[in-house]
């Protein structure tokens, strides 16, 4: 595995608590940092070209440079609800390496000014928002949080807050009103969070593992950073991969490596006997790519030229053992669930579809069926609050699209099978 | 083609059209906040509740946190435990219910003691999660000690099939293991300690655990 960032050290036994992790090195960019003014901080986050890992790809120096200068009451989210079907990279890195994303905050924060942080954790990650807790009392302990950190004029405060159990969550307005207390539901954008954010101030909002990139950054300065990966994909890449892989597991790679790399290199490829039937390439809410797309570089603008997405870096195999009906129901169903109700396309759009995946699945359907459904996914995207609901349409239009002919077969065969039953009974 | 309508299932008011199980009783003016005098508060539980409402530059921030503290203590979000929260943080019953149900993981009716949630999402379904809840449904679905669900992306695809028991991850477990998974949890022990999560040394799945 070359140019390993992140994942350097995890396996050190208890790099956990803040001794291990000053061992080795922690909590020096941080120093460095703060001998710098927040504005070169800034510099060295917006040369790293460094892009948002958790879903949208977005620059993340951009974003700090979106707030408004000056002292005001200013916010830091961190997006630690990851809930994805596929994406577990922030599990791991929050478990084994809690004082790199605290680090990373601190830097953020100094670059943008902001005094108040919090982390927004999911419900689930017990055991990770555990260690989160116990680094950000062992942080303040040392001096590292709290007024005046190390004797500048940067002051923070930084609380970890579980959230209860909700994947909309994940969506950046919508965890600022569970932040504030609220039902999850998201808000209209403009204004953007570093506009009007939490409580109505200005607020940056970043994924865990862009976070945790910082100070690396810093370490390396920016220019250093962006020499890794590929042009417009900066840096490496924490990719969970899951689904029909011998070796499901998180590996970090330089983004532009080639996909089949990743898949059949690292994770082993699929089960003996077997092949590749379709991959998710960035968690579920992608668009499905096919076998022939395997050999597509790993990074944002190719798997966006290709008519998908990097998202959070969750590639998903399915192989061809699998009927491509089986996977849609299930797409389908979670994003019914998982639904806020707010907005009707997404509300109502994620339930139709389930019904008429089910349809299709029970032989009460017909090829027309798959028009109408393929219309209901292009009227839920771009229709909405947030991107809930189109992440239940791309990837369902793009299995409807690819492998039409299997929902048709997958008709056929179920009509045939309930008249057989009738026959007999 | 004509719907048969028996195929229709029934929803638990009895009719075929969805609605609303409970229904409310409109004439009844809304619960205010409630006053302290007649609201009686466990010391433990105000303590906690206003130790959260003073990290938030909102109060209603500890919305959340305030409700895990009732569910802590009484293994469900009951109408008294909401009621003593809403009297901590000043805010009406009803905004906390409203909170309340919106979460997966916060129950507003009584459930059993023991936490097991079984990811039944796409990764893990590939990998016969289905079969694995099935196995748990048949030997701990009826059992009142246990809070069996199946859940979402628990975030743990690489452990897949894999459950959260009582906050944990173990995984991957096989269908032919859960009654011996139950049974530990029974005696209140930990389940498959080398397969929890909290144990695994190497983030590498190629190196031995």
């Amino acid at each position: 595995m070359t140019g390993t960032l992140l994942f350097k050290g995890i396996d050190e036994p208890d790099l956990h608590t803040i001794d291990v992790y000053e061992r080795n090195g922690g909590y020096e960019s941080l120093r460095k940092a703060l001998a710098m003014t927040p504005a070169e901080v800034l510099h060295e986050l917006e040369t790293s070209a460094l892009r948002g890992r958790g879903g949208a790809g977005f620059a993340m120096g951009k974003k700090v440079s979106f707030l408004p200068k000056g002292q005001m009451d200013k916010y830091l989210v961190c997006n630690a609800d990851e809930s994805e079907p596929g994406a577990f990279k922030d599990r791991e890195l929050m478990q084994k390496s809690p004082h790199m994303l605290v680090e990373g905050i601190i830097i953020a924060a100094y670059a943008g000014s902001i005094n108040r942080a919090f982390i927004f954790i999911r419900g689930e990650y017990a055991l990770q928002a555990e260690r989160l807790e116990a680094a950000v009392e062992q942080a303040k302990a040392k001096g590292y949080l709290g007024d005046r950190i190390l004797g500048s004029d940067h002051s923070l405060t930084l609380w970890v807050h579980r959230g209860a159990g909700a994947y909309i969550c994940g969506e950046e307005t919508a965890l600022l009103d569970a932040l504030e207390g609220k039902r999850g539901n998201p808000r209209l954008k403009p204004p953007f969070p570093a506009n009007q954010g939490l409580y109505q101030g200005p607020t940056l909002v970043n994924n865990v593992e862009t976070l945790s990139t910082v100070p690396t950054i810093i370490r390396l300065g920016g220019d250093e950073y962006a020499k890794v990966g590929a042009i417009g994909s900066t840096g490496t890449k924490v990719v969970s991969v899951s689904g029909h892989v011998q070796r499901p597991g998180n590996y970090e790679v330089e983004l532009g490596i080639p996909a089949r790399e990743i898949i059949y290199g690292l994770a082993g490829g699929p089960p003996e006997g077997r092949d590749v039937k379709f991959w998710f390439p960035g968690g579920s809410s992608s668009p499905v790519l096919k076998k022939e797309d395997l050999d597509l570089s790993y990074d944002f603008d190719t798997l966006a030229k290709a008519g998908s997405m990097l998202g959070s870096g969750s590639i998903i195999v399915v192989d061809d053992s699998t009927a491509v009906v089986d996977v849609a129901l299930k797409v389908a169903k979670f994003y019914r669930h998982e639904s806020c109700g707010k907005c009707t396309p997404c509300r109502e759009g994620t339930n139709w579809t389930v019904k008429m995946l089910e349809r299709i699945d029970s032989g009460e359907a017909t090829p027309m069926d798959l028009d109408i459904m393929a219309g209901v996914q292009e009227n839920i995207i771009g229709n909405c609050l947030c991107v809930l609901g189109d992440s239940m349409a791309m990837p369902i239009g793009s299995m409807v699209a690819k492998f039409r002919e299997e929902f048709e077969a997958h008709i056929e065969a179920a009509r045939a099978r309930n008249e057989l039953i009738e026959a007999v009974a | 083609m004509a719907i048969d309508p028996t195929r229709v299932p029934r929803f638990g008011h009895g009719s075929r059209v969805p609605g609303w199980d409970d229904a409310v009783d409109l004439a009844k003016d809304p619960e205010g906040i409630p006053d302290p005098a007649t609201t009686p508060v466990p010391e433990e539980l105000r303590a906690r509740i206003e130790e959260y409402m003073a990290r938030y530059p909102d109060r209603r921030s500890a919305a959340i946190p305030a409700l895990r503290v009732v569910q802590e203590r009484y293994g469900w979000c009951t109408p008294e435990g909401i009621g003593q929260a809403a009297c901590v943080m000043r805010l009406t019953p009803g905004y906390l219910i409203a909170v309340a149900t919106f979460y997966d993981m916060l129950f507003t009716a009584p459930v059993g003691a023991n936490d097991v949630f079984v990811c039944t999402n796409i990764s893990c379904s590939l990998r016969g999660a289905d079969d694995l809840f099935a196995a748990f449904h048949e030997h701990a679905g009826e059992d009142p000690d246990f809070n069996l669900r199946a859940f979402e992306c628990l975030g743990a695809c690489d452990l897949a099939p894999m459950a959260s028991i009582n906050g944990s991850y173990v995984g991957p477990i096989s269908p032919d293991e859960v009654p011996d998974v139950i049974e530990a949890v029974r005696r209140g022990e930990e389940p498959l300690p080398d397969r929890q999560l909290k144990y695994r040394k190497s983030v590498d799945p190629n190196a031995a655990a």
